[in-house]
């Protein structure tokens, strides 16, 4: 057992201990620390602004995610490096990121600036030479400019991402693989008493006993949803257990026939995966959060808390996935979708927690499709998300239909009627598809929000339904999309 | 001799024109440029958070705050009756928008009592155990449940628009609605206050008015001005959101700073922040219009149904504003300009870049779009045919001559430039083929007028001080948002000595040094504060002139500042042998130095004069695509040309451009305020609300500026503002997004609001299929 945390900074190991399990990461970096560059635009974790990079090892390499610093738990810190906007220049020389970020004008007010850097930091050291616009892009959809418009930003990316691979963190990689190797002990991890703690366990049998001890923590794995019941509802949680150093619960294996994602594993770590499961599904995964976000967040989180919003349960379910959860020693398996019981109620016991989920590839004679309809293309909460798994016999017969809906209902939910429409109907039948429709309308009774009016989310999750019959019979060859175009996926891929 | 006859003449110019990084670009990419919330913290300083009604509307019948002071770590807790001076935070000191409520809650967020605790983290949690008895009413949240105004109706009439609507050949009426804009600066509001001796009190306020902050802690302090200093050195991010609003903030740090005797420092969370703090006006538009066959106007009749919010604020110069703008870039023969400013039971909306404006150009060119379709006419051609133009046809509504148009070239450059005609033929012939997706494509123009409308704003201050170095220290009452404004001014006093900007120190702003400012407001930072610091230049070189003159009999017209020296004659000096040389002979080497906009006049009771110095002017042409489904939309291409006179930066001026547009289409698609029927702003946060990220920009962004002599007029440098003016510049994607609807069937009008969420552009596509128009 051990009773404090442990990572680098500037090349030296850093010791706390005695800390709140409350305590963020970015309080402990302005606050204890005093470097004040780490900025805090919104304190949920979607302005970007408080970007920090964590360096891990993987695979004998130092791999940098950028992270928000503003609900990243202080705790979840041990055992990486953290690097920080001051860390970046040496002495008077700046970073590449930095030096083009000044000569192309990249800076206006410059307070999302160092959450900028940061990214572009995490992407340079991810990328070995140019990378591309889009690319940019996508590293940079989870830092918010207000001042630049961002073209002089992506420009400064463009011309730093050809500078040689060379920084000071290049240069002492071997090193800092050496001390992260050293900190990723197996002892497991408690900071505080039985009444307020911050618990780390290393493995599943350790979690399991400490939970069963506990049912009353709060099991945290990316902590891109429970930062914001301490920073912004202001909620007490006294007992936190942080799953992500359980060993073997971030794994993901690929069967052949299906693919395994262990409770732990992040977005930024299933996408590769879900790509090859189905572009569309790559791109939904792209879509959720940030880069920040998916470098925390984890696909068994998304699950777990059982958001209505959550993006990747009505694609999971659609594909008909499987969720594994443990409680003590008892392990179980269930649907997905018999998970969601309520709005804010899921089939899950006292103590009891997801230990992975299992999600079926492709047969050939399946056709999968999924969207996201958001106000903004990234970085946004879907109004509506529709995905659909169409099951076809040689005569283009439609053996099996799976539907499944977000922001539609109190919980990702199946289109039970809908589906039972078009099973058994030849997919280019167009009363068919007459029927899905009008059973859709009684599918759902969905509400007006912030988000979408009830009749614009029925309207939607129509057009969606609509658009996935198109594409799946194959009738037209009209664009039906803006973006995700399964033809540019395809093209990427080669 | 007015300070612009000084200047050095074009071909002389060693700094300015130059596109220098902005000054504290180094300190920003390195974390290490300081904000309010990264100042050293004075030993013993307490934190404040906020606390409010969970209501929108109704009274507070009780209060229990005993489980707040019991919390852990506070130190105080202040309610309205705790304030020794006026509990006021108006602009205009009206009374109508107290610091802390008394009894009655007018919007939901309004601050009620304030908790001061040894940590922020403290003190917000304090602030939740608060015990509310209310009595609730029911809140007025849209324009169309107001009925109170918060200011008399306003309009200017030219001729007899009636009799003119009913002689037109051709005439429509419409409504729409326009929505408002949260500023998403990324450095919250934010204030701290250090007490200092015999009372008085020191303000580091993240603000764009320190001049109103120092004014507004002082009465709320019972206070003379002069006890109150208040400094800013650079804000992250304002864009209106800080000039009347930031004051608030400084005052209840004030308070608390004053109550405890300690430092007190307030950072707005920012849901708090964006719950009571004050929004671009959204407004309802209804208008009626005459014109010809050809479409050209003969009666414009439009009234803005304005939601000022809670209290007037600065509803008085946003509102007129949109009605100095309503004309956007064309005649009206006859017209009446109405706006009504309505209270309701939200937060205070207030300034925001373009301050009205870009309201009554919305207007403008959707009126623009509707002849056109409706008479089966390019978009662009009925516009040209309203442009201003020579006599007879370059008369605003409110009476000011548009002399210096540039409309005409500038808009047929850009349109040559973007190869306007043969995309509109390729995008026919697209959508022709194309039955889910369409594309759309639109090019709009922007004049702008510059000037604060309301005229005692026209003047600036400045400081500068020649050190026997040969250092220079630069101040002046303009604050730093971002904008570059504190680089332009810089480049300017190193063109006036001659010498690096690393000899200029660009100081922060101080009500001590630079007193009564005008806010840094309506784009006009560096047309006031580089006239005023040139002006300090032009003192201070005038008696080094003089003692040159009277020591080496060299005359003035022979002398040169350049290259760190001063050279005359046969001979030079550095700038600091100079300087040395002068303070032996007792002179002095300091001065203020004073401008006020020359030639602007405005009655607004009378509703006459001539409001602006001059003209800012731009275009853009904008396409998009549509998913006709799901109500989708992606910006294809932007092409951008804008008139910024002869550029003191073109670098810090392409970057105003650009940041404007995308903050604009910002406005103009993603960005949607959404208030529940209790009065609860639901999008409070960047997780709702959606400001543009990079994949909204497209790949072919492409702005430039227009190349001309500069302004008529005499500004500094013959540079023109730039901060508000291409907010406007994308109006050209909403009516892309209007045009690629129109393209659904011929005489289609589409029927679309701002802002073109995916839901909007879905209502208008309907309406569009359903042949509702």
């Amino acid at each position: 057992m051990r009773d404090t945390i442990r990572f680098i900074r500037r090349g030296g190991i850093v010791e706390v201990g005695n800390f709140d399990p409350m305590a963020m990461l970015l309080d402990h970096l302005r606050l204890e620390e005093g470097a004040k560059g780490t900025k805090e635009g919104c304190g949920e974790g979607d302005c970007g602004a408080c970007t920090v990079a964590i360096g891990r090892c993987r695979n004998g390499e130092v791999v940098y995610e950028p992270v928000n610093a503003c609900i990243q738990l202080l705790g979840m810190v041990d055992g990486t490096e953290v690097v920080a906007i001051e860390d970046l220049a040496e002495g008077d020389v700046l970073h590449p990121i930095q030096q083009a970020m000044v000569d192309r004008h990249g800076s206006q007010c410059g307070f999302c600036t160092p959450g900028f850097v940061m990214s572009l930091f995490a992407l340079f050291h991810a990328s070995q030479g140019p990378v591309t616009r889009g690319e940019i892009n996508d590293w940079i959809a989870g830092n918010l400019c207000r001042c630049t418009g961002y073209r002089p930003i992506v420009d400064a990316a463009l011309e730093a991402s050809g500078a040689p691979r060379a920084d000071k963190f290049h240069k002492a990689s071997a090193d800092t693989a050496g001390i992260l190797q050293f900190l990723a002990d197996d002892r497991d991890l408690f900071i505080g008493d039985d009444d307020r703690f911050f618990a780390a366990p290393a493995s599943v049998d350790a979690l399991a006993a400490l939970y069963q001890k506990h049912p009353t923590a709060v099991i945290v794995a990316g902590a891109t949803d429970v930062g914001l019941w301490i920073t912004k509802q202001l909620r007490d949680i006294p007992k936190i257990i942080h799953i992500g150093r359980v060993a073997g619960m971030n794994r993901i294996e690929d069967t052949g026939r299906e693919i395994l994602i262990g409770a732990t594993a992040t977005f930024a770590n299933a996408e590769p995966y879900m790509r090859a499961i189905d572009p569309d599904l790559g791109e939904l995964f792209r879509r959720i959060g940030s880069k920040q976000v998916r470098a925390s967040g984890t696909v068994g989180g998304n699950v777990a808390n059982g958001s209505p919003i959550g993006d990747s349960p009505p694609a999971l379910i659609a594909l008909g996935a499987t969720m594994e959860l443990r409680r003590g020693d008892r392990a179980r398996a269930i649907p997905l979708e018999d998970f969601f019981i309520d709005y804010g109620k899921q089939n899950r016991a006292s103590g009891e927690f997801v230990t992975g989920l299992l999600v079926p590839r492709l047969r050939e004679d399946q056709v999968f499709r999924c969207y996201k309809v958001t106000k903004r293309f990234d970085q946004d909460i879907s109004a509506v998300m529709g995905a659909f798994r169409f099951t076809l016999d040689a005569d283009g017969l439609i053996r099996e239909t799976r539907i499944a809906y977000g922001g539609m209902a109190g919980t990702p939910k199946r289109a039970k009627g809908a589906e039972a429409a078009l099973n058994g109907a030849a997919i280019r039948d167009s009363a068919a598809w007459s029927k899905a429709f009008a059973a859709l309308r009684e599918d759902y009774a969905p509400l007006d929000d912030h988000r979408a009016s009830a009749a614009y989310r029925a309207e939607i999750a129509h057009a969606l339904l609509g658009k996935a019959l198109l594409e799946a019979a194959g009738t037209s060859t009209a664009r039906t999309r803006i973006v995700g175009r399964r033809e540019e996926a395809a093209d990427a891929a080669e | 001799m007015p300070p612009s006859e000084t200047l050095i003449p074009e071909a002389e110019l060693q700094v300015v024109r130059k596109s220098l990084p902005h000054d504290s670009a180094p300190r920003h990419v390195t974390g290490s440029a300081a904000y309010i919330d990264d100042i050293r913290e004075p030993q013993g300083t307490l934190h404040i958070a906020p606390g409010y009604a969970p209501i929108a509307s109704g009274r507070i019948t009780a209060l229990d705050l005993s489980a707040v002071r019991a919390a852990p770590g506070v130190v105080a807790v202040m309610t309205a009756e705790d304030i020794p001076g006026a509990n006021d935070i108006s602009p205009k000191l009206v009374g109508d928008d107290p610091a802390l409520a008394v009894g009655e809650i007018r919007f939901h967020g309004q601050v009620v009592f304030i908790v001061i605790a040894e940590t922020r983290d403290l003190a917000r949690r304090a602030t939740r155990k608060a015990k509310y008895t209310t009595e609730a009413a029911v809140p007025v949240i849209d324009v169309s449940e107001a009925s109170e105004l918060v200011l008399p109706e306003y309009a200017f009439v030219q001729g007899d628009p009636d009799a003119a609507l009913e002689a037109a050949p051709v005439s429509f009426s419409d409504t729409f609605r326009i929505g408002g804009q949260e500023h998403f600066y990324l450095e919250g509001q934010i204030a701290m206050a250090v007490p200092g001796e015999a009372g008085e009190m020191f303000v580091y306020s993240s603000t764009q008015h320190p001049s109103e902050v120092q004014h507004l802690v002082a009465h709320a302090l019972h206070l003379p001005s002069s006890a109150v200093t208040v400094e800013i050195r650079r804000m992250g991010g304002a864009f209106g959101g800080k000039e009347s609003q930031a004051s608030q903030w400084a005052v209840l740090a004030a308070l608390a700073a004053w109550k405890t005797g300690a430092p007190c420092k307030m950072r707005l969370d920012r849901d708090d922040d964006m719950m009571m703090t004050g929004k671009r006006h959204d407004f309802r538009v209804g208008y009626r219009v005459g014109h010809d066959e050809a479409g050209v106007l003969q009666s414009v009749d439009v009234t803005f149904d304005a939601r000022c919010g809670h209290s007037e604020d600065l509803s008085m110069g946003v509102v007129d504003r949109t009605m100095f703008h309503a004309d956007n870039s064309y005649f009206y023969p006859q017209t009446r300009i109405l706006t009504r400013r309505y209270r309701t039971n939200t937060c205070s909306n207030t300034a925001f870049r373009g301050f009205g404006g870009p309201q009554g150009m919305v207007f403008a060119e959707r009126m623009m779009d509707q002849i056109a379709y409706r008479l089966g006419m390019d978009p662009l051609d009925v516009r040209k045919a309203n442009f201003y133009a020579g006599r007879g046809r370059d008369l605003t509504p409110y009476g000011q001559q548009v002399s210096d148009n540039l409309l005409h070239e500038l808009v047929a450059e850009l349109e040559a430039d973007c190869d306007y005609r043969a995309r509109r033929a390729e995008i026919a012939a697209w959508n022709a083929e194309s039955r889910i997706l369409k594309r759309g494509l639109a090019l709009t123009p922007v004049k702008f007028g510059i000037s604060f409308t309301l005229m005692p704003l026209n003047q600036a201050g400045a400081l500068v001080h020649l050190y026997r170095d040969g250092s220079l220290h630069l101040n002046h009452g303009g604050t730093e948002m971002g904008q570059g404004l504190f680089l332009k001014v810089a480049q300017v006093v190193a063109e006036e000595f001659g010498v690096d900007m690393g000899k200029v120190a660009i100081t922060a702003t101080r009500t001590d040094k630079v007193p009564n400012t005008s806010p840094t407001a309506a784009s006009s930072g560096t047309d006031l504060n580089a006239m005023a610091a040139l002006a300090a230049c032009g003192e201070i070189k005038d008696r080094l002139f003089a003692f040159i003159e009277q020591k080496w009999r060299v005359r003035r017209d022979q002398v040169r500042f350049r290259d760190n020296r001063v050279f005359f004659g046969n001979q030079s000096l550095s700038l600091a042998e100079l300087a040395s040389a002068a303070y032996a002979e007792r002179i002095q080497l300091s001065s203020a130095g004073y401008y006020r906009t020359p030639i602007i006049a405005w009655n607004r009771d009378k509703a006459e004069g001539r409001p602006f110095l001059y003209y800012a002017y731009g275009a853009s042409c904008s396409e998009v695509t549509i998913d006709t489904m799901t109500g989708e939309m992606k910006v294809d291409r932007v092409d951008v040309l804008h008139d910024v006179g002869k550029s003191l930066n073109p670098a810090i001026d392409i970057g105003q451009i650009e940041g404007g547009f995308v903050q604009g289409m910002g406005w103009l698609t993603t960005e949607e305020l959404v208030w529940d029927k209790q009065g609860r702003l639901r999008t409070h946060a960047p997780s709702t609300y959606k400001i543009p990220t990079a994949s909204d920009i497209p790949e072919h962004f492409v702005v430039k500026l227009f190349q001309s002599e500069g302004a008529r007029e005499k500004t500094i440098y013959r540079s023109k503002a730039v901060g508000e003016p291409p907010l406007m510049l994308p109006i050209s994607v909403w009516c892309a997004v209007a045009n690629a609807i129109a393209s659904l069937g011929p005489g289609v009008v589409p029927d679309l609001d701002a802002p073109a969420t995916p839901e909007a552009i879905m209502k208008a596509v309907r309406g569009a299929r359903s042949g509702g128009n």
